[in-house]
């Protein structure tokens, strides 16, 4: 007997859940054979709207976890990325990606995800500080996560740089807000389906499709998103971006990597991607007597 | 004869003021939520929603301090933002001349006060009554008062009214509103009843709230509906024109604008004044003024410009 094929809706995950765009509306996505693979949701400035609102209520119960928590939930999602190794590489590949980089691409990915658990303990030794001061005070620099961080996903590779941009972001406690690739999103609803089995708490990265014209204008202007990470952007998108997060004082990253290549090398994981959505306090303390 | 169980007596209630269709108002209420308010009729409604805000703090933590405050958002709600005051501020009996001092004699936002053993309404009579004439002599313009729940539901209607045409003449020129709480009535029926029982003795201007914001279950678009239906019902028999005032759990621009939306198909434009519909909310108005400050600038806000008791993240 011959069975109805059962396909799967595509929907992005936010917080906690997975999503439908408020607007109904979806677009085609194609694989690298020019076939028909799914209706992609199309998501809106609303979506958007929606989805900081839930990082923002993620946020504090995030960022008070200890340090320690957090790398070990960073590196469950780790895990359960490299479980589903073969799924993603199979998926990389029906949109294009050759064999051997994908699974280069799955492996880098998985590893980059560990990098950074690996950090959740260890970044604060090490831009944290005792400051020497000519006076009677301990004075310590400490970190603070900034907040709901926006993270934009250049087209290509699909999968590395979105888990680059979002893993220095959230092992410091900031919550995210990421729009995956415009060209192929679909990778990103996978991962959204490992983010949700990985004890990672609903609403703490929250990932989006559509359309970068309809998205980045919002992201650049909503006063709640505190800093952006933005790679493959365009002159306009740049310019938009800037004058946006001058006017609601956010602080923008652009990306170093520039050529699909650079996303794989040692560079593009570093310390200082960290140190890019922290905020440094310094307080000052009597010593006594 | 009459038999007196609460059964016989809800049944004679219910043949006089008439049953509620619950799936009907559910189907109905839903429609509410459909409506699209875009760009000049949003602002206006969100503009309207804010002059019709109680701004309301009942906790057992208030402070003068907290109070004083209040008042002063209640007066100029965001700088910079053309947003009209609110309504009334809502407090305990004891703040109310703290709210005093904070707003003047000369002002255009009214002092509400609970009274009546807030929010259980378990007390004797007597001490309710005290309650609503020291707010009063304080300086309240409103008096927020919990009906007899017990006695409503037990079927001693009588008693029930007693009450509240006993604290319509000890809030003098002050004006009523009469908090149901819906949540304990646990029918449409009872809401539709209750509310009846409630206008009987009321004055024209005064109003029927729907809780107190103290229990689980506060005001929905279908308790507001099945209230809002009888108060347009009463009007229609007697003439007398009752206000409304939903009560907890609206915390959202966009669940006030539903609420807008029913009242001005249910009642008409005459209701669409603070005169005769509030809100009673704690968070709403700074929603309602994020809202006006995206429709003003175009970029959406962050809950922490707009002076919000919450951690800023």
């Amino acid at each position: 007997m011959s069975r109805l094929p059962i396909s799967k809706t595509p929907k992005p995950y936010v917080g906690g859940a997975f999503i439908r765009s408020e607007s109904g509306r979806t677009f085609p996505v194609k694989d690298a054979a020019g076939n028909f693979f799914a209706n992609i949701p199309q998501c809106t400035r609303k979506d958007l709207r929606n989805a900081v609102e839930a990082a923002a209520k993620a946020g504090p119960g995030w960022a008070k976890r200890t340090a320690y928590n957090r790398g070990q939930i960073l590196y469950r999602l780790g895990e359960m990325l490299e479980a589903r190794r073969a799924e993603m590489i199979e998926t990389l590949v029906c949109f294009g990606v050759a064999k051997s980089a994908a699974a280069k691409e799955t492996d880098t990915a998985v590893d980059r995800l560990i990098y950074y658990a690996g950090w959740a303990d260890k970044y604060e030794q090490v831009l944290g500080n005792v400051n020497p001061v000519a006076s009677p005070f301990f004075n310590f620099t400490v970190t603070e996560p900034m907040g709901v961080v926006g993270v934009i996903a250049p087209d290509l590779p699909p999968l590395l740089p979105l888990i680059s941009l979002i893993a220095p972001a959230i092992v410091s406690g900031n919550t995210v807000v990421g729009l995956a690739s415009e060209k192929t999103p679909y990778p990103a609803i996978l991962l959204g389906e490992m983010l949700a089995t990985s004890d990672l708490p609903g609403g703490v990265v929250n990932l989006l499709t559509g359309f970068r014209k309809e998205m980045v204008p919002t992201f650049a202007t909503h006063t709640h998103l505190r800093a952006i990470s933005a790679a493959g952007v365009t002159a306009e998108e740049r310019k938009a971006l800037r004058l946006g997060a001058a006017e609601s004082v956010k602080r923008v990253q652009f990306a170093a990597a520039a050529t699909e290549r650079e996303w794989f090398a040692e560079a593009a994981q570093s310390l200082h991607a960290i140190r890019e959505t922290l905020e440094f306090k310094t307080t000052w303390h009597p010593i006594g007597a | 004869m009459l038999a007196k169980s609460p059964t016989a007596a809800f049944r004679r209630l219910f043949d006089e003021v008439g049953t509620v269709d619950a799936v009907g108002v559910e189907e109905r209420v839903a429609k509410f939520t459909t409506r699209s308010i875009k760009k000049a009729s949003k602002v206006k409604g969100l503009k309207l929603a804010t002059s019709m805000v109680d701004l309301t703090t009942l906790e057992g933590k208030d402070t003068p301090g907290k109070v004083a405050s209040l008042c002063q958002k209640a007066l100029q709600p965001h700088p910079g933002l053309d947003a009209p005051q609110v309504a009334a501020v809502c407090v305990y009996p004891s703040m109310v001349r703290h709210a005093r001092k904070a707003l003047g004699s000369d002002t255009g936002v009214r002092i509400a006060s609970v009274a009546t053993a807030f929010p259980s309404g378990q007390a004797p009579l007597r001490t309710r009554l005290a309650e609503v004439k020291a707010a009063v002599a304080d300086g309240a313009d409103e008096i927020d008062m919990v009906i007899n729940r017990g006695a409503f539901l037990a079927g001693e209607f009588g008693e029930m009214q007693d009450e509240i045409a006993a604290v319509v003449e000890a809030c003098g020129d002050a004006a009523l509103k009469v908090i149901l709480e819906v949540s304990e009535l646990e029918t449409y029926d009872n809401i539709r009843a209750a509310s009846f029982l409630a206008m009987r003795v009321i004055r024209e201007g005064d109003f029927i709230k729907t809780s107190t914001g103290k229990t689980s279950l506060n005001a929905t678009l279908g308790n507001n509906q099945v209230m809002l239906e009888a108060i347009r019902d009463y009007y229609l028999d007697t003439g007398i024109a009752i206000g409304m005032k939903p009560a907890g759990g609206i915390r959202t621009a966009k669940q006030a604008l539903q609420f807008l939306i029913a009242v001005k198909e249910t009642l008409g434009d005459a209701w669409l004044t603070n005169e005769r519909y509030r809100f009673g909310a704690s968070s709403l108005l700074n929603d309602l003024l994020r809202q006006l400050e995206k429709e003003k600038t175009g970029a959406y806000q962050a809950p922490y410009y707009f002076s919000e008791a919450a951690e800023s993240y």
